[in-house]
């Protein structure tokens, strides 16, 4: 059984990983510059998601090795995680309402 | 573990198909710790994941004036303001033993006992680097900013009570894993997965796969931490 794992376990190239990391300092250093250079409104929300959306799917294909894995796993994983973008909308629609009464409270004195 | 040959087996959206249309096991060449690791880890997703939209609903929800973040965490050197100076260092430790994490799960797979069990002790001392400059963080922003989980002197009162829980429970999986780690240091400097030498706990044997599992903890620790860099730090 030993042989046939050492047979089948994939390992790979050194410099894969060391690519990685450095793609992850330069991108972390990118999400950084981002509130260095004090950028505000869209342009700063949309890199921030930009920067950290690369970031964690390189650590997850490449570190934690999905990319190497089957459809049966990876399916399994990233469709519960993407559901949770259902879930985003629907507090946003919920807090707004909330942001919405709250104003309306300050405003009439209830 | 599985001696189904794998390479043999349809790929993609047909192998998604045949596996889970297989009789035995559904995650083929995949070991169950593995499989469990994954599945535990989903599920830290959601609890994660149910903190941070409870951050945006709550910011989103209030009248107050939201605590700007820049500021907040900022940084003298020098007598020069530095934004979030040491959140960045801490991103950089983590992704640095992230890293390591990974060269050592190569290794391991390798059986390259010495050089693994290295990489394994670097990344625990980038883990304990990480939670001691937390320890700071917080202790500044505790004795120092008077924030607190019900008040702080820089706006809306919620502020306190999302970073200390947020950061709080990510920190808690950090030290679980920088314990994990050192004991994993150890056990491959002894040479566990060699011997066979049954684990304290578990009492089974154990192979170079523990090590993987373990770096997928390790990495789903830093993926966290990207998440609340993001959303928390930077928004």
């Amino acid at each position: 059984m030993e042989q046939n794992n050492k047979k089948t376990a994939t390992t790979h190239n050194i410099g894969i990983y060391l690519w990685i990391w450095g793609l992850l300092f330069v991108f972390s250093t990118f999400s950084y510059l981002v509130d260095w250079y004090n950028l505000q409104g869209l342009l700063r929300w949309s890199l921030i998601i930009f920067f950290m959306l690369i970031k964690a799917g390189l650590i997850m294909s490449i570190f934690m090795h999905l990319y190497w894995e089957r459809w049966a796993i990876v399916n399994v994983l990233l469709w519960p995680m993407t559901a949770i973008m259902v879930f985003v909308f629907i507090m946003t629609a919920e807090s707004k309402y909330t942001f919405f009464t709250r104003a309306l409270f300050f405003v009439t004195g209830g | 573990m599985s001696e189904i040959d794998i390479s043999k087996l349809p790929k993609g959206g047909k192998g998604f198909v045949h596996d889970f249309a297989a009789d035995q096991t559904t995650f083929k060449g995949v070991p169950w710790g593995k499989a469990m690791m994954w599945i535990f880890l989903l599920s830290d997703t959601f609890i994660f994941s149910c903190f941070l939209i409870s951050l945006m609903t709550a910011r989103s929800s209030t009248t107050a004036e939201w605590p700007y973040p820049s500021e907040v965490f900022g940084l003298t050197m020098f007598g020069v303001e530095v934004p979030l100076l040491l959140i960045a260092i801490m991103t950089f430790v983590l992704i640095t033993s992230s890293g390591t994490m990974a060269l050592a799960v190569k290794y391991g797979y390798e059986r390259n006992r010495k050089m693994c069990a290295w990489l394994i002790l670097a990344t625990a001392i980038g883990g304990l680097t990480f939670v001691g400059m937390q320890a700071f963080e917080w202790s500044k922003l505790i004795f120092h900013d008077g924030i607190r989980p019900w008040s702080n002197p820089f706006g809306a009162a919620q502020f306190g009570s999302f970073f200390f829980m947020i950061t709080g429970f990510h920190g808690t999986h950090v030290s679980i894993g920088v314990i994990f780690l050192f004991i994993f240091a150890r056990k491959t400097f002894r040479g566990d997965f060699e011997t066979g030498k049954r684990g304290h706990f578990t009492s089974m044997k154990s192979d170079y796969k523990a090590i993987e599992i373990l770096g997928l903890y390790w990495h789903f620790v830093d993926l966290v931490w990207v998440f609340i860099f993001a959303f928390f730090y930077l928004w």
